[in-house]
């Protein structure tokens, strides 16, 4: 240990500042996000949920339910790729508010508090990590799905397109669950309430079937349930390369969830941050 | 009144409640810029809570706190520039190198990337920690983690620097290099408040303590005044020939008029000292009768005594506490 040379400026002859401009808010939560992603190479296995899950998905749902729902492979494919996009994606967000709420419940999370930076960083940086994580995701689950033989009709620019909204509606759901990690207990608590609103969102959605083998009542809810929408809109882009009613349905869906979760968010956390 | 520049911390009535426990109960702190303030008391008397509300971390149910002058509260931004806060438990991201984390600290106190680069490795280089600068913090012994948390707290020089019980858990040998660290900071310029359960740490660091016990202030002033306040000092003398022990306490008794104590093996007398000057008259008495010492010390009551009187109970059930 040598010597601190440098003689430290006294209180008074700061220039300070008691309020957060939007320029350092965003370099706050790049350099937040930046550490997600150092953590995400740290421990690799954290990458599991969106690189082998939509590996073994894929693969599994389309020899299982193939034949049965499309009579064969190929034909099913157009309908279940677009489903299993949005039903990884939209698990993998789930992850957000579990791991938010790791992070408040450790020592490091004093230190952001105590650091004169905007409050939100922790939060944007995390949901902009995120993102890269929903763009693996994405990309695998297009991969296998070529591999298994899907030829999207929409061609490249509509599937990445396609790929771009289902990133974008799993990150406006990530605010739910960023939500969730700050009111719950813990983080395994956390993981619990959110599959509970995730299993009914995805799976009573014409995510793998079509909606129309289903109970009246039944399929009244995958009517309006907003993953429908997305998954049909992802339909529309990937295999016929048209932007329709339920792409916008599926963006209004995405603002609504942020607009009513975001501020609701923000009031948890700022009390307790 | 005194300006901003005086106080780094000037603290009123400061409540915190948690269900039906008041953590803190009406706690009043000056801090004088430039010095080391100790908060000493036992396990769960309120110390850490203290020290969130005056940094930031948690809201004061009641009373008014100031960090050279800012309102914690309603100027917390302004507050955060100008402390650093080291907690009891390090407060670093255990999944990152230390490295990485003064470099990720470094880039969110505002620095580019090429300073912060710069500063980590300076900070590494200061606490002895190059060596480790790329390993996981998982393998960092205990020690090792307190001086990272506290290079954290330092990439912005702050003028205040809270630590929370920086030295429980470490071996002497690592608490006193601590104990350097801090002094040095001490010498550039920084304020150093800082909680401990050790009386020496306490008497070692701190110009002015702060006793406090179940939430609320018991005692303040130097070390030396609060082991005024509780007892007198007492005279040790160490004999020459351990025969003379007869004749010493004879004298003692005639001089002073006090009764003595004496160490098992009884080469060592000692006496409470009610009048300083009659000590001369005393050491007079001793040469007269040919009586020699090989060693004179006053002592002065130890803090662990003004712990024991201040709060009514030990300090040892604590300790086992902490251990458990």
């Amino acid at each position: 240990m040598t010597t601190i040379t440098s003689t430290i400026q006294s209180g008074v002859s700061r220039e300070l500042r008691n309020h957060v401009s939007v320029g350092q808010t965003v370099r706050n939560s790049f350099s937040m996000a930046y550490r997600g992603l150092l953590k995400v190479r740290r421990t690799p296995e954290q990458l599991i949920d969106v690189t082998l899950q939509p590996i073994i998905f894929t693969v599994m749902f389309t020899f299982i339910f193939g034949g049965a729902i499309a009579g064969d492979v190929a034909s099913y494919l157009p309908l279940l790729i677009p489903g299993i996009l949005v039903q990884t994606v939209i698990t993998t967000s789930v992850v957000t508010g579990v791991q938010l709420r790791e992070d408040m419940d450790k020592g490091v999370f004093d230190r952001f508090k105590s650091l004169p930076i905007a409050r939100i960083a922790p939060l944007a940086g995390a949901l902009l990590a995120d993102t890269v994580r929903y763009t693996i995701a994405t990309t695998i689950t297009f991969v296998v799905g070529f591999i298994l033989g899907y030829r999207p009709e929409g061609g490249l620019g509509f599937v990445v397109l396609a790929g771009l909204l289902v990133i974008v509606c799993s990150w406006a759901l990530s605010w739910i669950f960023a939500f969730f990690g700050v009111i719950a207990r813990s983080a395994s608590s956390v993981q619990g309430i959110s599959f509970l609103v995730l299993f009914p969102l995805t799976f009573l959605s014409n995510a793998f079937v079509p909606s129309d083998t289903m109970p009246g009542w039944l399929q009244a809810f995958v009517n309006v349930n907003p993953v429908s929408h997305l998954v049909s809109a992802v339909r529309d882009l990937a295999n016929v390369g048209t932007i329709g009613g339920d792409f916008w349905l599926a963006l209004l869906g995405a603002a609504v969830v942020v607009a009513i979760f975001a501020p609701l968010f923000v009031r948890a956390y700022m009390r307790k941050a | 009144m005194a300006t901003s520049s005086d106080w780094a911390v000037e603290a009123t009535g400061l409540v915190k409640i948690f269900g039906d426990n008041r953590a803190v109960d009406g706690v009043d702190l000056r801090v004088r810029t430039g010095s080391v303030y100790g908060v000493l008391g036992p396990n769960g008397a309120g110390k850490t809570t203290v020290i969130r509300m005056l940094a930031t971390l948690l809201r004061p149910d009641a009373g008014h706190a100031t960090v050279f002058g800012h309102d914690v509260q309603h100027e917390a931004q302004i507050v955060r520039q100008l402390i650093g806060v080291t907690g009891q438990y390090a407060s670093v991201d255990e999944t990152l190198s230390a490295t990485e984390n003064l470099m990720l600290f470094s880039r969110l106190n505002g620095l580019g990337r090429a300073e912060s680069r710069a500063k980590a490795n300076e900070l590494l280089e200061e606490f002895g920690l190059t060596a480790a600068a790329k390993r996981p913090l998982k393998n960092f012994s205990g020690g090792m983690r307190r001086r990272l948390d506290l290079a954290a707290s330092l990439i912005s020089q702050p003028p205040l620097i809270f630590l929370d019980e920086p030295t429980t858990g470490l071996d002497p040998r690592t608490r006193s290099q601590m104990w350097d660290t801090i002094r040095r900071l001490v010498s550039t310029g920084s304020t150093v408040l800082l909680t401990t359960q050790y009386l020496d740490e306490a008497d070692q660091l701190a110009d002015r303590i702060a006793v406090i016990d179940t939430g609320r202030v018991v005692a303040e002033g130097t070390a030396d005044e609060l082991k005024a306040s509780v007892g007198k000092s007492s005279l040790q003398l160490r004999l020459l020939d351990p025969a003379d022990r007869d004749d010493a306490v004879r004298a003692i008794r005639s001089v002073l008029g006090v009764d003595v104590t004496l160490s098992p093996e009884a080469a060592r007398i000692t006496a409470p000292m009610q009048d300083p000057d009659r000590i001369t008259d005393l050491l007079v008495a001793l040469r007269e009768q040919n009586i020699s010492l090989t060693e004179l010390a006053v002592q002065k009551p130890t803090l662990d005594e003004v712990f024991l009187t201040l709060t009514g109970h030990g300090v040892e059930t604590e300790k086992e506490e902490v251990n458990a």
